[in-house]
């Protein structure tokens, strides 16, 4: 690799590779965002900060597996697949261990301690099922094109429009419709939701699917642009957690911003600096950014009186 | 001990928190079409009455008669939807979403809580456009349509005691359960909305029981009123006994206060 110096003298350097990396950027960043929208909305409504997600993610990118190179179908039903497979595994989750466990009224830490426990047991199912050797789903990642002066995968493209449409399609969700405002009820107060009428089994019911599928694309996604190991998602979940914080704990538009605001960052940086310092810059600047705005990108101040 | 005048109908309702009988078996109904106030002295239950009558927190004995049904092992949606609304001593509104969203949330049988309406906005957009004219009128009447599209965090302490009134008239309820309505409110405003309360009684024969520590509000408004001591209930009557008997004067009125 050329020294970086001798490349920054060049204007023409600051253009391409500026761009180049802002499309890498947002890629990541989607995925990111993705993940932590998901993972926002359970933690808004259930108060549940689920280590687990991560894992629930890599589960999605090996079902997608399954389906795209072990049974020979399509990317698309692969994805299809993975959706639901992990909005199930959120659904039988809940009903098999957070549900039981919020009736006997366990706090924060047990469950945020019982999360961890899962992730480390679906890791492992995961690792039997499928071993830890990478694999890589049947997709094409030569394919791309130029546009001005940067260039885009394919898979770029693919990972970018899903995951705009899908958050898309959650941002109208939790603004336009009732299903959405009730969960934002939910995340505002539980208690006071349901002595509004508001159903809140039916609610709960309705994150995980939302909050499990949307992991589900998240590893799919993830699986797509890189390799997937049973470690996937556990590395992705600092970053993502990082989103969430940085973009105002609670709410999902800022998940949104501060994944991709993330994701920007940290390919932004690999114009200055070796990649393998990214995350320490992508971390770096959430600090930075938090010690500016204490409640996230998004996050705001209360009137309390 | 149900019948049809009678629209609440609480029983040996008890809950112990450690070793505190905070409510301990009390005993009493509300007459539909009625206006009845509860009083007693601080801690004499009054709060955690309403929330286990509510099913905001679960009793640990007793029976909650409501319209008729047995609601005592009912989740809290399920008995505000039955009917039975309320609001809180501590003011609490959904402060990061808007006060219009606020009330349009309570309003019942909205199509568009399930899922599988979501994608076909025609089933529930004539319901959401009707729910909404409802919620702009009920601000209007409570004094807070300029304040609709803002964040409810954004209201003082008075005007959340007003968007909580709000929230549980939308409900369309049968049963109005007001904590302190008048605590915090200026005292014209507290006036009008007595006024609209006794009007919705009279057009849509809504039942109100609510919690006050104003006598002349209780005394000048309420058809029976129901006096709590100690977690049981001391006596139930019309106003105008209540105050001259002297267990009620000498456990909350005091001698000097009538």
């Amino acid at each position: 690799m050329a020294p970086r110096a001798v490349r920054v003298g060049s204007a023409r350097f600051r253009m391409d590779d500026l761009l180049q990396t802002t499309i890498n950027g947002i890629a990541s960043g989607s995925i990111y965002a993705l993940g932590a929208i998901g993972l926002s909305l359970v933690y808004a409504i259930l108060k549940l900060v689920n280590f687990a997600h991560g894992d629930f993610m890599t589960l999605g990118g090996y079902v997608a597996f399954a389906v795209n190179v072990s049974l020979g179908m399509p990317l698309v039903v692969a994805i299809a697949a993975a959706v639901v497979a992990v909005a199930v595994l959120g659904l039988v989750t809940e009903e098999l261990i957070w549900r039981p466990m919020r009736k006997r009224g366990a706090g924060l830490m047990q469950m945020l301690l019982l999360s961890i426990g899962l992730a480390f047991v679906l890791r492992n199912l995961i690792l039997l099922t499928w071993t830890g050797e990478s694999r890589k789903l049947n997709v094409d990642d030569t394919a791309s094109y130029g546009i001005g002066i940067g260039r885009v995968s394919l898979l770029q493209i693919l990972v970018i429009g899903i995951a705009a449409a899908a958050l898309v399609g959650v941002g109208l969700l939790l603004t336009r419709t009732y299903v959405g405002k009730s969960m934002r009820a939910l995340s505002d107060s539980f208690d006071l939701a349901e002595v509004s009428g508001i159903d809140t089994k039916r609610v709960v019911t309705y994150t995980w699917i939302l909050g499990g599928g949307l992991a589900g694309l998240a590893g799919v996604l993830a699986a797509v642009f890189t390799t997937l190991t049973p470690n996937m998602g556990w590395t992705l979940l600092l970053g993502i957690f990082a989103a969430i914080i940085l973009g105002g704990i609670g709410n999902p538009f800022g998940a949104l911003v501060g994944g991709l605001a993330l994701g920007l960052v940290q390919e932004w940086s690999t114009n200055f600096v070796e990649p393998t310092y990214k995350e320490a810059i992508g971390f770096a600047v959430l600090i930075l950014a938090l010690l500016f705005r204490p409640n996230g990108l998004l996050g705001h101040a209360t009137r309390t009186g | 001990m149900t019948d049809a005048d009678t629209i609440l109908h609480v029983d040996g309702l008890a809950r112990h928190f450690g070793g505190v009988k905070a409510v301990d078996g009390a005993t009493f109904s509300v007459k539909r079409g009625s206006i009845t106030s509860l009083i007693g002295p601080n801690g004499a239950g009054k709060t955690t009455a309403f929330n286990l009558v509510t099913g905001f927190e679960s009793a640990d004995a007793g029976r909650v008669h409501f319209a008729g049904d047995d609601v005592s092992r009912l989740r809290a949606d399920h008995r505000a939807r039955k009917g039975m609304v309320r609001t809180f001593q501590l003011t609490r509104v959904l402060g990061k979403m808007t006060v219009l969203e606020n009330a349009m949330l309570a309003a019942p049988d909205q199509p568009g809580e399930r899922m599988w309406n979501v994608l076909t906005p025609r089933r529930w957009r004539s319901r959401e456009a009707e729910v909404k004219a409802q919620a702009l009128e009920v601000l209007d009447e409570i004094g807070l349509s300029e304040k609709a599209g803002d964040y409810a965090a954004t209201l003082s302490g008075g005007q959340r005691k007003l968007l909580e009134l709000g929230r549980a008239l939308m409900a369309r309820p049968d049963l109005m359960m007001l904590d302190e309505p008048m605590a915090g409110v200026n005292p014209t405003l507290g006036r009008q909305l007595l006024e609209y309360l006794d009007r919705l009684r009279t057009e849509r024969g809504l039942t109100v029981l609510f919690i006050e520590h104003d006598m002349d509000v209780v005394m000048g408004v309420s058809d029976e009123v129901v006096v709590m001591t100690q977690g049981r209930v001391l006596m139930q009557d019309r106003p105008d006994v209540v105050r001259k008997d002297a267990r009620v004067i000498d456990a909350y009125l005091g001698g000097a206060d009538e």
